[in-house]
């Protein structure tokens, strides 16, 4: 009798779980406080109606000239663009790489010393702090205009990348390699060259490239404030509403990005 | 190692230190040295100049500070709501058809992270006009493509038995999405979401600098004035909301994940 009670008593309808936030009171301050955030930003908006309509007819113009792009009218700016681009991506990732190494192995804390320690991770901090976009603007404007200040940036802002991520995966190497070859009476340099390097060299490699990718794709943002590139070519050709050579400049980033993207996932699966 | 592999491994290095120095000297061509021997003392002075930074001037950045975080946070929540179904789209065991849709929405997520958010804003400044819409647009653009991606690949990485499980309920295609699939990938995508508002804050921070709203319109006016100590102030409060930002962010992606 009272068992046949009790087994009634089971709910007859699941309720889902919730997902994230086990209270109900909480779930509802903290969906209600982003709501609220939400809609106290969205009236923040000044809209001018009046100009985002007049502004239609430009929008259906870039459409078109991103569907039938014009390579041939600024052929030659595009050139000289991509080859800033190209060129500049090259230098930086390779000067960067070469400096973020020993930067990398110095903000690693189980090879190096607290004073070297401490001096690594606050280049990185910084160089991690500033976009490249700021920092293309400080070295316009001591470097003059053109691609050498953008090689610069975006040397600068490949240690902060790299040297974080290969700092962090030597300190995540297996210590027992480090062991048995410090064990041999190897040298600080040994120990780099024969346990750490053979450890990190394969992810080093698929980072490199994919920095690689980020610093084109940088390329082409930095030359707006004057650091070169395609980015440069882009800004002509918006600024004198030109928008079927736009939509070029845009097309040839996009496949190149893409390429490279194809490319380096290639090479990646063989290092693996 | 063979000769062979180890011939290989050489021309490899010959090639890179090559491709380097035949960059290197396109690249420098119409480089004027004399403006690079001469960067030191520039930076030297500049830096003269912008210290210390104006800090009377910050009661003036509180207002586009508002307006960058806004523009970050709506224009995320607008990218999210385009990238999601775009995500399902791709996913290749979400997709209604591999052969059409799903490399248009591969498509549109290579596009749309192919180009930073300040080119698109370039674009739509030209086009809706100088304001924080076209940063709006342009944070999404771009969010469009990080967060696709990051979410068709957790979506493709997904465990199939709980799939088959409710499938084996009867269930339709949209309850499978609703009961199997979403509770998987939610944590993840949320916390790409968190991510990315980070990544949106300190590019709409700059995306003034083409006309969009925010600090980047009071940075570019400073710039323009050679008011460096005012471009200081600029940058700390900017560095500051970096900060504030990369630290909820890193909260909230170590709660749910």
């Amino acid at each position: 009798m009272s068992l046949h009670a009790v087994s009634t008593n089971y709910p007859r309808q699941w309720q889902r779980p919730p997902l994230f936030i086990k209270s109900r009171s909480m779930r509802w301050l903290v969906y209600g406080g982003l709501f609220i955030y939400l809609a106290a930003a969205a009236s923040s908006v000044e809209i001018n109606w009046i100009r985002a309509y007049e502004g239609l007819d430009r929008g259906w113009r870039f459409l078109q000239g991103f569907l039938v792009p014009d390579f041939t009218s600024r052929w030659r700016d595009i050139v000289t663009g991509l080859r800033e681009s190209l060129t500049m991506t090259v230098c930086s990732t390779i000067v960067g790489i070469l400096v973020s190494i020993p930067i990398g192995i110095g903000a690693a804390r189980n090879l190096a010393p607290a004073p070297v320690y401490y001096v690594c991770r606050g280049i990185i901090a910084v160089s991690r702090a500033f976009q490249e976009i700021i920092v293309a603007i400080l070295l316009v404007a001591m470097f003059g205009f053109g691609p050498f200040a953008g090689f610069l940036t975006l040397a600068f802002a490949t240690i902060g990348f790299i040297a974080k991520l290969l700092a962090e995966d030597i300190e995540e190497i297996e210590a027992s390699q480090a062991e048995a070859i410090r064990a041999t009476g190897a040298s600080w340099l040994q120990l780099i060259n024969y346990a750490v390097q053979p450890q990190v060299m394969p992810r080093l490699i698929g980072l490199s490239l994919y920095r690689f990718d980020i610093n084109f794709r940088e390329s082409a943002v930095i030359g707006i404030v004057g650091a070169g590139g395609i980015g440069a070519t882009l800004n002509t050709s918006i600024d004198r509403y030109e928008y079927d050579s736009a939509g070029a400049v845009l097309i040839l980033i996009i496949v190149i990005v893409m390429l490279a993207e194809y490319g380096s996932g290639l090479i990646r699966k063989r290092i693996k | 190692m063979t000769a062979r592999s180890e011939f290989l491994q050489w021309l490899g290095w010959f090639l890179l230190v090559a491709a380097f120095v035949f960059c290197w000297r396109i690249m420098t061509q119409d480089t004027i040295w004399a403006f690079v021997h001469d960067a030191p003392r520039q930076g030297g002075d500049i830096l003269a100049r912008a210290l210390p930074p104006r800090l009377d001037y910050l009661g003036q950045l509180w207002i586009p500070l508002w307006d960058t975080i806004n523009m970050a946070s709506l224009g995320t929540l607008a990218g999210t709501a385009i990238a999601v179904p775009v995500a399902f789209l791709a996913a290749r065991n979400t997709t209604p058809s591999i052969l059409v849709l799903r490399p248009i929405a591969l498509f549109l997520i290579v596009a749309s992270r192919s180009i930073n958010s300040l080119i698109w804003a370039l674009l739509l400044v030209s086009i809706l006009g100088p304001g924080m819409l076209a940063g709006i647009i342009a944070i999404a653009l771009r969010s469009i493509g990080f967060i696709g991606k990051l979410l068709y690949e957790a979506i493709e990485e997904i465990d199939e038995k709980q799939v088959e499980a409710v499938v084996s309920t009867g269930a339709s295609r949209l309850q499978v999405i609703d009961y199997a699939i979403v509770p998987q990938v939610l944590p993840s995508f949320l916390g790409t979401t968190v991510f990315r508002w980070d990544i949106n804050i300190r590019e709409s921070a700059i995306l003034g600098l083409v006309g969009a709203g925010g600090l980047g319109l009071k940075l570019q006016s400073s710039l323009n004035m050679l008011a460096w100590p005012q471009v200081t102030a600029i940058f700390l409060v900017i560095l500051g909301t970096v900060f504030v930002s990369e630290w909820i962010s890193a909260a909230v992606r170590k709660a749910i994940v």
